[in-house]
This record gives structure tokens, sequence and C-alpha cells, in this order.
């Protein structure tokens, strides 16, 4: 689960970590009054989306001249900036063409300038199953860039997660970065403060990007990225007060009520599986066989009537879907029970592309027998003899 | 022979809910013995005929049992491994999905000076055909024989199995290492043990997107695998930056992709299927080819 910048800034800074001055509005009067409380000095004005690259992002629909993050001096800009924010989608490199609709900016004291720039975050690492604070010298750029590039630039090291990062080595980190004086202790106080995030918050990701040594002297988190462990969720129910849903396919939300895992996709063929491994496969040979998969969709081990009609309606309201591979392995949940499943789903939800079946496993031949009894009342649907059987069908019926 | 788990194997069943119960008496049809469960504060007492303990001590004391099955919900199952691994289990096989992954690091750390096998969290489970089975697979489409297969997958493994048995193909031992971040048992443990088990003349590896386990296993392989091996990736088309299913399959920060594990494999020799329809096929040419 993602979570905005300016909540991640409020957990580092509730955790001990210095931050810029900074005010959350919403609406265009809102964002003077923040203007004015911050003292009438200039101000960054940063678009709240989950999406990286705002800075370089566009206003899809605006004339604006500028990204998600925008610097001003003037009072009267403010509320100009800020409209043109929260009325128009912002693009970025990682939105997608359609953009991210801005519900809050972050109005952040920008008198002071950001005279240096270093990285510094967390995360695991899963070739010795440890977490890891990763820093490097040169910040506010892409770290997987400087990674790809010149990793000997990345300075890493491995966290025992039963104590967390330790002094010591967040002032070997501080001073290898090169801070000197007080500024390496205020790095210092930031990188626990990053540890402890992470660590009581189950983090997957906890990144400072950058940590801005200030013209004043100050060092300071000037920009925060925090993603968590879905599945400690359920012990850090704070956390899931900071779901913005309005960041998420509703497909997806509406998935994963229902217990699917759900991943929207640009293709034309939905998937319907049982397993993320055999589920991923599916996608893999639709490729194979030319096609391109709109989803992909793990219905878990037993497949239940209510489950596959679910499935149906969430694969067949992405308007793009041209055909349905359904692929399921019937082991412990039996073969005939999923085609009952199958043609009851088919009878409430109603297929109006092609769906191919492809059943394999336990009881396979009593599931035949069922679906070819419902053929008539579901015409689109039609059943494949083996996996490649199945793709093929699937990639011509979807052309 | 076989890797892990065989007729001699004693079972003992940690969180004996709806799951639980339901696969160990799956289990114990195909023929594997369980001999109790772990059940805090019923231990005396027995439930549908498993024996219950209040510990995994007690039980081990009682029982003999050498390996366990985990079914624990995820806020307690990494205290369920602990548990099993203190009382010196074998074989401790965690079919848990969704467990916290801070959990599996500190895990992993009480486990260093264990001499355990942690299966899992997040697997099918172990199966060695005709003689044991600890998860929840269909037992019945294994057929034993000299195939051993390792997955990161459930119903994928599944797939492959069916295809190896429906040309003639059986197994040794199946092992679903599971599709989290942190696993215990890796690739490379267990190609170790099928490289040095008598009884097994190929090794079919199936492999998903997330991390670099496939790419040190096809390093492994090459220097230390003598018998043929065949492999697939799924995974090909997802995109980066998202979790497919399991918690540890997502191409993140420019690498755990599906290509580059695939050239991997590839340049150390092994038989790579391009379609999730060949598995089976490429194990059989994998030992065409070598003999």
């Amino acid at each position: 689960m993602k979570i905005h910048e300016y909540q991640a800034k409020e957990l580092l800074a509730a955790a001990g970590a210095a931050v810029p001055k900074g005010l959350v509005v919403a609406t265009p009067e809102e964002a003077l009054q923040a203007f004015d409380q911050l003292g009438g000095k200039p101000v960054v004005i940063k678009a709240q989306i989950h999406a990286g690259g705002r800075g370089k992002g566009k206003f899809a629909g605006s004339n604006a001249d500028f990204g998600g993050v925008k610097f001003t001096t003037k009072r009267e800009d403010v509320p100009k900036i800020a409209e043109v924010m929260l009325k128009y989608p912002l693009v970025t490199k990682q939105t997608g063409e359609e953009g991210q609709k801005v519900s809050k900016l972050l109005i952040v004291d920008a008198e002071a300038k950001i005279e240096r720039e270093v990285y510094v975050g967390m995360v695991l690492d899963r070739s010795i199953g440890l977490p890891i604070v990763m820093a490097c010298a040169e910040g506010g750029v892409d770290i997987e860039e400087i990674a790809a590039k010149s990793p000997e630039k990345i300075l890493k090291v491995p966290i025992d997660p039963r104590i967390g990062l330790q002094p010591f080595q967040a002032r070997k980190l501080a001073f290898a970065l090169g801070f000197t004086g007080e500024q390496a202790a205020q790095a210092e106080s930031i990188l626990m403060a990053l540890s402890r995030v992470y660590l009581d918050k189950d983090c997957s990701l906890a990144e400072i990007n950058p940590l801005g040594v200030m013209s004043t002297g100050e060092v300071l988190a000037v920009d925060a990225k925090i993603t968590f462990d879905d599945n400690a969720l359920f012990r850090h129910p704070e956390i899931v007060q900071l779901r913005d849903e309005s960041e998420e396919n509703p497909a997806e939300i509406r998935a994963a009520k229902a217990n699917l895992s759900y991943i929207s996709l640009t293709g034309n063929i939905g998937c319907l599986v049982n397993g993320a491994g055999l589920a991923m496969s599916t996608m893999d040979i639709i490729k194979y066989h030319g096609g391109s998969p709109a989803n992909f969709l793990d219905v878990g081990g037993g497949v239940t009537a209510e489950g596959a009609i679910e499935a149906f309606r969430i694969i067949l309201s992405d308007s793009s879907v041209k055909g349905i591979l359904v692929n399921i392995f019937g082991g412990i949940a039996k073969c005939d029970l999923i085609a009952e499943a199958l043609v009851k789903a088919g009878r409430e939800v109603g297929f109006r592309v092609p769906v191919v079946v492809r059943l394999e496993g336990t009881n396979v031949e009593r599931a035949r027998e069922i679906l070819a009894a419902a053929q008539k009342e579901l015409p689109t649907m039609q059943t494949a003899t083996d996996l490649t059987d199945a793709a093929k069908k699937v990639v011509a019926a979807a052309k | 022979m076989s890797i892990l788990i065989d007729r001699s194997t004693r079972v003992l069943v940690q969180g004996l809910g709806k799951a639980g119960l339901f696969h160990a008496k799956g289990c114990q049809e195909y023929g594997t013995t369980i001999v109790g469960a772990v059940k805090p504060g019923k231990g005396g007492t027995t439930q549908e005929g498993f024996p219950l303990f209040n510990t995994v001590t007690e039980a081990v004391a009682k029982t003999g049992a050498n390996a366990s099955m985990i079914f624990v919900p995820p806020a307690g199952a990494a205290d369920a491994i602990m548990e099993a691994a203190d009382a010196g289990i074998e074989v401790i096989v965690a079919i848990t999905e969704g467990i916290p992954v801070l959990d599996m690091s500190r895990v992993m750390l009480f486990l260093r000076d264990k001499t355990c096998h942690l299966i899992g969290p997040n697997c099918p489970g172990i199966i060695t055909p005709g003689q044991c089975k600890i998860g929840i697979m269909p037992g019945y489409i294994h057929k034993p024989g000299t195939v051993g297969v390792i997955s990161r997958s459930g119903t994928l493994t599944y797939e492959a199995v069916w295809q190896l048995s429906g040309l003639g193909l059986g197994q040794s031992t199946c092992v679903g290492i599971g599709g989290d971040p942190i696993i215990g048992t890796t690739q490379i443990d267990l190609l170790k043990m099928f490289q040095e088990d008598p009884n097994t003349e190929a090794i079919l590896l199936i492999g998903e997107i997330g991390g670099t386990a496939e790419e040190q296993a096809a390093a492994y392989i090459q220097k230390h695998v003598t018998k043929p091996v065949a492999a697939f990736i799924a995974g090909q088309t997802a995109p980066p930056g998202r979790r497919m299913g399991h918690a540890g399959a997502i191409v993140s920060g420019g690498s755990g992709g599906a290509a580059e594990k695939i050239a991997a494999l590839r340049a150390a020799g092994i038989f790579v299927a391009d379609s999730p329809a060949d598995l089976g096929v490429t194990v059989q040419k994998a030992i065409a080819t070598r003999k």
C-alpha cells in the first residue's frame, strides 16, 4: 500500500526526522491561507499523488507551463496554481496517459535553498533476507538509474530487524555521505527515524529523496515516499486509514473486496485462473500465441460460483476485453464443481464476448459433459482440449 | 529414495482450523503418518481422531514427530515456525500465506543456528509420491519416479506434475518453495539435495519473476549439477512494479524480470520451456539430450 508525500513526512516527523514546514490544503482558498500562515515567504506547491515524476509531469487539458511541483514567490499566483493543480489530471511517466486527479496539495516553506541533495532509503534485500539502508551522496535523482550505472556509489548497510539501525551505523553513514559537524548529527537522527518508521510500521520501502542540506544549514527530509507491506496491514489500523482509494484502480479495489487477486493490463484478452503462478503463465501463453492479456486474475484455490461471477463481472467491466480465457487446474477443487460454477456464472453474468474454457485435473471428464450440456445456453462459450489449444482459440476469437 | 520426506516421516499439524483439518485428513488419506496436532490448552484431548498437544516440544516427546505442517494464520505463523524449530522438528512446512515479511526476516535470523529445513511459507507443500504428502496439493496426480520438482508456485506445479505424469515421467519429490520474498529452503538448497539423491535423474525448476534466485540457481547448476535440468519462468508478460498475486512476484528496481532469468538459465545450458504447455516435454527433451 502506498501513501502520499505529506503522509510519509508526517510519519517520519513523528519518529524524529526534521522536515520542511508545510501545510496540506484541498482548495485554492486554503492554499492562499497556507501561504499567509507560512509567513508570505516563497513556497513550493506540490501536487499530492502516489506516482513519481511529478515535477516533470503535465496537467492534461490545461495550458499551464508547470508540472506537479511549482515554486512561487507571488501571493497572487498561489490560488491560480492551486486551481490548475486541483482541476486537471496530472500526467507523469508513471500515471499512464489519463493521469491522476489531484485532491490535495502540500504547500511548503521554500525560503531556504537546497544546497546539496543526498539519497537515503530502506528496503528489503531479498538475497540476504534482511532490510538494508541504502544511501548515496548524489540525491534528488532516480536511485534506480544510479544503481544501474554506478552501483559503487550506493552504500548499503544490512539491518538486524530485531534491533534496528544502531546509532553507530547511522553515524558511519552520515560521515560517509560527507556530512560534517552539526549536520552529521542531524543526518544521523533522520536515518534513525527512517529505520524506526520502516520497522515499526512494516514498510516495504521508505525513501527520503532528497535529504536536503539547506542554505540555513539545516538537514531536512525534503521529499519522502513510503510503501507498506500489505501482509502486515492487519496490525496497523492507523496505516490503513491513510489509504487513498482514488489512487487505485476501481476494478482492483472491487476484486480485493471479493478476495480475488486482479491486476488490470492493457491487452484485450481477459484471464480467469486459479493460482498466481498459473495466472502469470496464462498471460504468458496468450502472448506466446500472439495475443495480449487484459488482466491478471487469480480466483484462488477453491473456485466458487460467487467468486467466478464477480470475476467475470470485473473482467467484462473492461470494455477493451474481446475474449476471455478461463484456465483452471482442478486439484482439491474438482473440475466438475468448477464447471458448474462457471455455467452458473455464465447464466448470471451473460458472456458478451467469446469465452474459452480449459479445465484440467480431477473429474475433468464429468466437467466436459457439464460444459457441453450448457453449450446451447451459452453460445459464446467454447471448450479447449489443452492449454495450447485454449490459447490459440482465445487469440483467434479476440481478433 | 527421495529428499526430505519419505514413508517414515512423522507429521505434526500446527493450526488445526478448518483448512488445517481438511488437509490433515487429505494427507492422512494419502498415506502420510499424521501423529497429531498442537492446540495450546487442549493438550491431552483429541479432535476428529487427532491427538492434541499443548506445545510442539510435548508433541515431539510423545510422538516422535520429525516434520510439521503449519496452517496457523499470518499473525501467529512466525511464532509457530520458531516453535517447531526450537522443538527440533527437521522439516517444517509452512503453508500459511500472508506472513509479514519482517516477521520472516526475524524468523530466518532465529533459524540461523538450527538444522531444520523450512519449506515455504506461502507454499503448497512437499510430496514424495506414493510415500508422504505434507501440503495441500492433489496427491493423486503424482506418480513415483525420478524427476525432482522445485517450484515457487502452487497450481502451476500441479500443471507441471500433470504433464509429467501424463508422459510417464514420475517424480522423486516435488517441493513448493513458496511465493514470498523471504523463504526458508531455496532453489539452490534443493538442487544440491536432488543432485545428491540417487533416485533423482532429472530436475524441473519452475521459477517466476521477482528477486534473483533463478539467476543464482543457474550459476549453481552450471558449477555443481550434472543431472539434466529443465526450467520455466512465469511472468514474462507481467508489468514492472506490480505484485502478481504472490508477495514475491514483482519486478522492481530494474531487477527480477523474466527475460534476465531465462537468459541466465539458458546460458547455463538449461532447457527452458517457452510455453507453460511444454513443461513436461521440456523435461523429456532435457533427459533425452543428456543421455
